[in-house]
């Protein structure tokens, strides 16, 4: 039997913070457990895009009149609240769309630009496509060496052939630090270790960590990080890239027009201070603002506790799982190994199948290769179902997809 | 809590007892040797992947064959295919296609569809249509292309 786990957060208050936790879907309350897909919004950060756009609207770092000059605060104010959210400089801060947009500007502006035929770039088997493609396009581009560190059949990196390829002529180790299938947290401290050693520089790809657990750069000592805004209670369309000053200083900019520039002639221009020389053009400005509430909503409560009350949720999610039977679960069980998100494949079900009859119950789960086709690969499975949690996830709710996956079964008599 | 036993349907609209028995015993589930028309086609969205093969003998299918893999929808509606269309002159391979993918798109009538009204129930699920019509828009896509270069 598995034991009522009690909420170490005021659950009950945080959910009447999100107003789309009220919806009906197909007629039952929706358990969303799909929060690392994106997290829904609380009223504090709908709120601020809304005051924004009511009361400070203006274009950022152009002309001289007082509303602009107040979005100009409130757009760089939000750079040194992001930048404080993640122990970082806000200088080293650039806003674009996701961590996508982060990701491809490290590979446009640095693998392809700085980095020489036959040097290498290093990901691993777990990444997201948004950590692979780019690779892929700067090292056709520029003669680069790309390789991936094994991943082993617990869900863990394997270690030794991230020594092994750690070590010259590797340049740059591309990682990600929660993978978005299997949960796992990987060993940042050893991975950048063996790869400051062997003179590379780190890019993380923290999409799925900052927004659950506390995240210092300094602490990590990564030279590049990425994140999402949307995957961690604010709006989508805003990302951020951190970057030491070293190579952003040094690196070309990613995309030209306004606001990347110093001066410009009908031939040549010259590039304006990082982090503005890779933020071409008009911002979100809102949803800088957004974002920033988001950081003030989730420092109100603690990363520390949201971090411990999905682990207490992924604990008992991982008792669901084991006790409903005929479930593979990918990634490891270890929950000091583990984030809030776990895949899994309920006997031969296709995960779409699983999605579909979880749905008719309200229950909203993600279903399919989640953007990591070599991932799928490696773990001979087509697709997976992958439940996640977040600070508004209950226990009920777990035990919900507990039920909805029994059904699964017996629809499919498994 | 949410309570399954109040909120699930008794008969199962979508899963059906034929599209789940097509699943676990696909018909014509295999490699065609001597097909005559092949075609893959691929759903980037869920990483369904399913080849359809298939003779034409005397402007009839005489052989037809499956293989790939992807949801249950997917691979029964292809065993499905397979079954109803088997025999048939193409003129009414095509028929069949197109009143079937009217079916789950336009909710048109499934009269003379046999056991493929079994798949009407997809069109209630918007998300999965375009599992049941894989195989089909494949093998429409086919037929088309050998249409425009055998005038």
């Amino acid at each position: 039997m598995i034991e009522p786990a009690l909420a170490p957060l005021d659950v009950a208050r945080i959910r009447a913070d999100f107003p789309i936790l009220e919806r009906k879907i197909n007629g039952a309350p929706l358990v969303y457990l799909d929060s690392a897909a994106t997290t829904q919004k609380p009223n504090v950060v709908i709120d601020a895009i809304g005051n924004y756009y009511r009361t400070s609207n203006a274009n950022v770092h152009r002309g001289v009149h007082s509303l602009g000059n107040e979005a100009t605060d409130a757009f760089e104010l939000g750079r040194r609240r992001v930048a404080q959210f993640i122990d970082a400089d806000p200088a080293g801060l650039v806003f674009t769309r996701n961590t996508t947009e982060a990701l491809n500007l490290v590979a446009a502006s640095y693998a392809r630009e700085m980095l020489q035929p036959g040097d290498r770039i290093v990901v691993t088997e777990m990444e997201h496509h948004s950590n692979l493609v780019p690779w892929q396009l700067a090292s056709e581009r520029a003669g680069l060496e790309l390789a991936a560190i094994r991943l082993q059949d617990d869900g863990t990196l394997d270690m030794d052939d991230a020594e092994r390829l750690l070590k010259p002529p590797t340049r740059l180790l591309s990682v990600t630090h929660q993978s978005n299938v299997l949960g796992t947290v990987n060993d940042l401290a050893t991975l950048t270790r063996l790869a400051h050693a062997a003179g590379a520089l780190v890019c993380v790809d923290a999409a799925q960590s900052v927004p659950h657990r506390p995240v210092s750069v300094r602490q990590l000592d990564c030279d590049f990080l990425a994140f999402s805004g949307h995957k961690m209670c604010g709006p989508m369309g805003i990302g951020v890239l951190w970057a030491r000053p070293e190579p952003l200083n040094a690196m070309p900019p990613f995309q030209g027009g306004g606001s990347m520039i110093l001066r410009v002639t009908l031939q040549h221009s010259s590039w304006n201070d990082v982090p503005h020389k890779f933020e071409a053009g008009t911002p979100d400005v809102a949803s800088v603002v957004g974002l920033a509430a988001a950081c003030d909503y989730i420092d109100n409560i603690g990363l520390t506790a949201i971090c411990e009350h999905e682990t207490r949720l992924t604990k008992r999610l991982l008792d669901v799982l084991t006790t409903i039977g005929d479930i593979d679960i990918h990634g490891p069980l270890d929950l000091t190994q583990r984030g809030g998100c776990v895949s899994f494949n309920v006997g031969n079900v296709h995960a779409h199948d699983v999605g579909t009859i979880l749905d008719r119950t309200g229950i909203a789960v993600r279903a399919g290769h989640h953007c990591c086709q070599p991932l799928m690969q490696r773990l001979g499975v087509p697709a997976t179902t992958r439940a996640s949690t977040y600070l508004y996830t209950t226990p009920n709710e777990i035990d919900a997809l507990g039920e909805g996956l029994a059904e699964v079964k017996r629809v499919f008599r498994v | 809590m949410v309570g399954f036993s109040n909120t699930t349907p008794v008969e199962d609209d979508l899963y059906r007892e034929i599209v789940l028995e097509h699943y676990s015993h696909p018909r014509h589930r295999g490699e065609l040797e001597t097909a005559s028309s092949r075609v893959d086609a691929t759903n980037p969205l869920c990483g369904d992947e399913l080849s359809l093969a298939w003779r034409v003998e005397g402007g009839r299918i005489s052989g037809i064959a499956f293989s790939g893999r992807g949801c249950s929808i997917s691979m029964a509606s292809a065993s499905m295919l397979c079954e109803a269309l088997d025999g048939q002159d193409m003129a009414t391979a095509a028929d069949i296609a197109a009143r079937f993918r009217s079916m789950l798109l336009d909710k048109g009538p499934s009269d003379g569809l046999g056991d493929l009204e079994a798949l009407r129930g997809v069109a209630a699920y918007p998300v999965r249509i375009k599992c049941a019509v894989l195989a089909w828009n494949a093998l429409l896509q086919e037929l088309a292309g050998t249409a425009e270069t055998e005038p």
